[in-house]
């Protein structure tokens, strides 16, 4: 008996031994499977070294043509002209800044009405049907905004304000405030909903009203997230393309007026892409330069808002 | 010894209460607002393009005449758009999601791979753009293929997929994995059949949301060039193409009223396309996501 099971257990034995060796090949995979992962995972590593390897260099051919002082002080951004071209990327900014100005303007205030609505007036039922519109608000592709903001909100603007150019910054500025307005909404009320039950329980005990609990208790332990969601938001007002493209003009202009047609950087970029900007030529390079600026100011915001969530976030 | 006075504490009530159901109604009113936009905006949609959208508008070319255009070209583009940008992605991001929550040991290369990730979220679409033409356009000399495009698009909506992927992979409890180890599997093994069957809903509705991102995005497309208005079709993924969003701009930026007429009807097919992707979405989370 004993002998037996001695030799059953060797024969275990012998059969792992021959399992092992047959998948000798599977080993090898277990050491092959990593690497090729791997090597997918630094594709989006590749992808950032790619986009900032290629803004950086075209931009600095671009500044073998036009010098960096001209770029930065020069007030007018006028490419087209052969004689007296003048690069200066003020103007550009200052349309960027001025849509994504009026956007945060609608969006702030819409986008924290809604979140602290769901989030503390809402029911349970209420929230699930409204979550899941206001998602698809956030899905709308960008160019259908465009549409939306030169059939539809800039006519019913220019009934209101008669001096409204049918390019503007106004109308673009306004929808792409809706377009982020969900994204405000539904990432300050995640900020919101995660202030924990007790905190809320123990003011509404002492006897705060609803409005109380919302400003005194959640407002304050969610400030980060909600921070953080507006630059966030902003960030992504600022990188808008085709609303901008479609609805607020090309002519870069430096100034506070918000009735007339302007151009944003991105909206730059869609206009030589569109035209037959030779390769090769300064104003070809100037779309990356225009590009890099428009990369740095992202980026900023991006990490800002990454900074204000981590610093500034209170742990319960 | 009061410590409470009750006669203050009266005189209070009612302007608190009264200033809550005030700022009650204007939250709804700001949540209203949200709502009724996105009806307007449907409403006008559809009401300009339903006109135009008949069989003929689905099967003809784009013309000057737009009576007569129609959205076939850009239709096809979209679904050899899909073609090269859905398999790209999965195995991209699928591929680096395993990476991360499986094998990756927790350094500094794994954590600068995801900040990484996130910050590349957060780049502007048209940024890519301006990539896809150095690099696909130009270095690569693919031109304006679908390839160029469909090779673009999958950088840009990776992160989505990536993350999807990723909460999918976290969420299969460590018991499957190591039920899995006790009973002799290795690593792969594990992974390839206990692992990715249980995530697939969550990838499955990740790597839809990213394709429904990468068929609405337009702009990285304009900065690689796609033309405008084109009259053939796509043969290979060497040739040049346009997409739904393209032609919707290209009718859009023109003066003539028809046109915003017939954009409207290209939006329609483009929404009623993304709206039946996401239902998709939702119909995998809801019917197969399992929760542990």
């Amino acid at each position: 008996m004993n002998i037996q099971q001695e030799e059953k257990a060797f024969s275990v034995q012998e059969l792992i031994q021959q399992k092992k060796s047959k998948s000798k090949n599977k080993l090898k995979s277990e050491k092959i499977v990593p690497v090729i992962l791997l090597l997918t995972a630094i594709v989006s590593v590749l992808t950032t070294i790619g986009i900032v390897v290629t803004l950086f260099v075209e931009t600095t051919t671009f500044f073998s043509h036009v010098s960096i002082k001209e770029f930065f002080t020069a007030q007018k951004w006028y490419p087209f002209s052969e004689t007296q071209g003048s690069y200066g990327i003020l103007p550009l900014i200052s349309g960027t800044l001025k849509v994504a100005l009026i956007a945060a303007v609608v969006a702030v205030p819409i986008g924290l009405a809604v979140a602290i609505f769901l989030s503390e007036y809402a029911s349970d039922r209420t929230r699930r049907v409204i979550k899941p519109i206001l998602e698809v608000l956030a899905g709308v592709p960008t160019i259908v905004y465009g549409f939306f903001a030169l059939t539809f909100v800039t006519p019913v603007l220019r009934e209101m304000i008669p001096s409204l150019q049918i390019f503007n910054a106004l109308s673009p500025g306004i929808v792409i405030g809706i377009m982020i307005t969900p994204m405000i909404a539904s990432l300050s009320e995640d900020a919101m909903s995660s202030v924990p039950k007790v905190m809320k329980e123990g003011a509404y005990a002492l006897g705060a009203t609803k409005l109380e609990v919302a400003i005194k208790i959640v407002i304050p332990a969610a400030i980060s997230g909600i921070v953080a969601s507006i630059v966030l938001a902003i960030s992504r007002a600022i990188g808008e393309t085709m609303i901008v493209a479609v609805a607020g003009g090309s002519t870069p202009n430096l100034s506070f007026d918000v009735t007339s047609s302007i151009q944003t950087m991105t909206a730059y970029i869609v206009q030589v892409s569109q035209g037959d900007a030779g390769y090769g030529t300064t104003i070809y390079y100037s779309i990356y330069a225009v590009g890099f600026t428009l990369f740095i100011f992202t980026l900023f915001m991006n990490m800002l808002a990454q900074f204000i969530s981590k610093r500034f976030r209170e742990e319960y | 010894m009061k410590l409470i006075n009750h006669d203050q504490v009266l005189k209070k009530m009612s302007p608190r209460k009264w200033k809550n159901s005030v700022f009650k109604g204007l939250f709804m009113l700001a949540t209203a607002f949200a709502l009724v936009v996105l009806a307007i905006l449907l409403y006008r949609i559809i009401t300009q393009g339903i006109g135009y959208l008949d069989w003929q508008f689905l099967q003809s070319l784009p013309s000057r005449d737009p009576e007569q255009a129609g959205i076939k070209t850009a239709l096809i583009g979209t679904i050899w758009l899909m073609g090269v940008v859905a398999p790209v992605t999965l195995i991209l991001g699928v591929g680096t999601a395993i990476y991360l929550e499986e094998y990756a040991s927790k350094n500094k290369f794994t954590s600068l791979i995801q900040i990484n990730i996130s910050n590349l979220a957060g780049v502007p679409s048209i940024v890519f753009g301006l990539l896809g033409l150095t690099v696909f356009v130009r270095a690569l000399t693919l031109g304006t293929s679908v390839l160029a495009a469909g090779l673009t698009m999958s950088l840009l909506v990776l992160p989505i997929i990536i993350v999807a992927s990723q909460e999918a992979i976290r969420s299969v409890p460590m018991e499957l994995r190591e039920a899995s180890f006790g009973m002799g599997a290795n690593k792969w093994q594990t992974i390839v059949r206990v692992v990715m069957p249980a995530a697939l809903p969550g990838i499955l509705t990740g790597a839809i949301l990213a394709l429904s991102r990468a068929i609405g995005e337009t702009a990285p497309l304009v900065v690689l060039g796609l033309p405008l208005f084109l009259a053939f079709l796509p043969q290979s993924v060497f040739d040049m193409f346009t997409v739904l969003p393209m032609q919707i701009y290209n009718w859009t930026s023109r003066p003539q009223e028809e046109f915003h007429a017939v954009a409207a009807g290209g939006i329609i097919v483009l929404l009623v396309m993304l709206i039946v992707m996401n239902s998709i979405a939702v119909l995998i989370r809801n019917k197969f996501q399992k929760r542990y």
